[in-house]
């Protein structure tokens, strides 16, 4: 199961790494950035997920 | 017709506001009026971008057609809101008097001016074009002196010596981030600095800045002299408040407004950096997002009072990670700090022990999470 992949919060530049998830903020280690919730926010700076933009790995 | 919203501003508050009311309100007209040339670009990230090699260019996302485009809005852009008139709903731009249905200040803080002689020798990064001012002219020197240690003095330092520059840090506390911080955690950011290379001027005050030759000195309290290329200021911001005052609305150090972030006068909102939510003026992107999407639904007819929640704030030093929810300045409590440095976790607590305020550095910023649950709310 490869092919996972980091976004990055373009306001703050926090990234989420989807192999890691964020298990403080529920995110179970592997989960996709699709299966997150649309309501989500950074939790750096509290944008939601369409202000974050996918960076290379 | 309903007559217009009319943002005055298109930083990070201006433009984040206009973006959650269209999500909301799809017809609405839409005015936006900035000083500069109304690219969108996100403030926070100024103070990375040297480390990442970026000018100006790089750090903007949209120039003002893209964003009118984006938004289904006006924007004015290199235009000055002069007067508002909050009895009639107008306000006057240039020649033109445009009459508003909802008015919303959205313009930020600027930067306070060292009140020492020469100071008008000293670059100040407020915003896009401030950066690409100051980039353009640190291009091919060798040395900066920033003045200021709080957040934007010492992201900078840490970003311009990253990038290779030699920086001369210049505050008159005795460590860093001496006013989010509790003094151990930033005595543990002392070596991270000077690892990079930072040379640290604590507990001394500018007194003059010179021209000399090509670059500049900075005269210290103690008589020493720092000399380099570029000098940067960084003493801190004041909101700017001047527009409202003058037009009758209530001010203290910001523009007050209430919960719905409505300012005295009906139809005038303020929100973000210039303003002040029930005394509460935090110049961060937290808050300010939860103002905008709060502030969205107000306007769309649904009045919605802002909430904030637990509201840390990450310092960019990659090389020591901080981040810190600094209790109230009024709040009575104490530092309890575990750890040992650069590793702290330092926790403010009241008379009972309850959490009230935290710094967490290097591998304590683990324990955010667990903290922010913790945390009572800002503003519940």
């Amino acid at each position: 199961m490869a092919d996972y992949k980091k976004w990055q919060c373009i306001v703050c530049g926090w990234i989420y790494d989807e192999e890691a998830g964020c298990p403080e903020e529920g995110l179970e280690p592997g989960t996709r950035w699709e299966d997150i919730p649309e309501d989500w926010l950074c939790p750096d700076c509290g944008v939601g997920k369409d202000d974050f933009e996918m960076i290379e790995i | 017709m309903t007559a217009p919203l009319i943002i005055i501003g298109t930083g990070l508050a201006g433009y984040n506001l206009a973006k959650e009311f269209r999500k909301l309100d799809a017809d609405r007209q839409i005015i936006l009026v900035s000083q500069d040339d109304g690219r969108q670009y996100s403030k926070p990230l100024l103070s990375t971008g040297f480390s990442k090699g970026k000018d100006a260019n790089g750090l903007a996302m949209n120039d003002a057609g893209a964003m009118a485009d984006a938004l289904n809005a006006q924007i004015r852009t290199h235009q000055t809101v002069t007067q508002i008139n909050a009895e009639d709903r107008t306000v006057t731009l240039g020649e033109e008097v445009i009459t508003y249905g909802d008015l919303v200040l959205a313009v930020g803080a600027e930067p306070i001016q060292l009140p020492i002689d020469g100071s008008e020798f000293a670059h100040h990064v407020n915003d896009l074009e401030d950066y690409d001012r100051f980039y353009t002219q640190v291009q091919g020197r060798r040395s900066v002196t920033v003045i200021g240690a709080g957040l934007v003095g010492t992201e900078y330092a840490h970003d311009l010596a990253s990038a290779g520059f030699q920086v001369n840090l210049i505050a008159p506390e005795a460590q860093p981030l001496a006013r989010l911080i509790p003094d151990v955690c930033g005595q543990a950011l002392i070596p991270a600095l000077q690892n990079l290379g930072v040379t640290l001027h604590l507990e001394r005050g500018a007194k003059q800045i010179l021209k000399n030759g090509e670059g500049y000195s900075v005269l210290l309290d103690d008589g020493s002299v720092v000399d380099s290329d570029i000098v940067l200021s960084a003493v801190g911001l004041a909101p700017r408040k001047a527009i409202a005052a003058a037009a009758g609305l209530k001010v203290g150090r910001a523009i007050e407004v209430d919960r719905l972030l409505k300012t005295s006068a009906d139809h005038v909102y303020a929100l973000g950096d210039c303003a002040a939510v029930e005394g509460l003026n935090l110049l961060y992107v937290l808050p300010l997002m939860a103002s905008a999407r709060a502030l969205a639904k107000t306007l769309a007819g649904q009045p919605t009072p802002v909430s904030y929640g637990v509201m840390p704030v990450q310092v960019k030093t990659p090389s020591l990670p901080i981040v810190t929810c600094p209790p109230a300045a009024d709040a009575a409590g104490q530092w309890v700090v575990t750890g040992v440095a650069p590793d702290l976790v330092a926790r403010f607590e009241d008379s009972d022990g309850n959490l009230i305020g935290y710094a967490l550095t290097g591998a304590g910023v683990a324990e955010k999470m667990a903290l922010n649950k913790e945390l009572p709310a800002m503003l519940a």
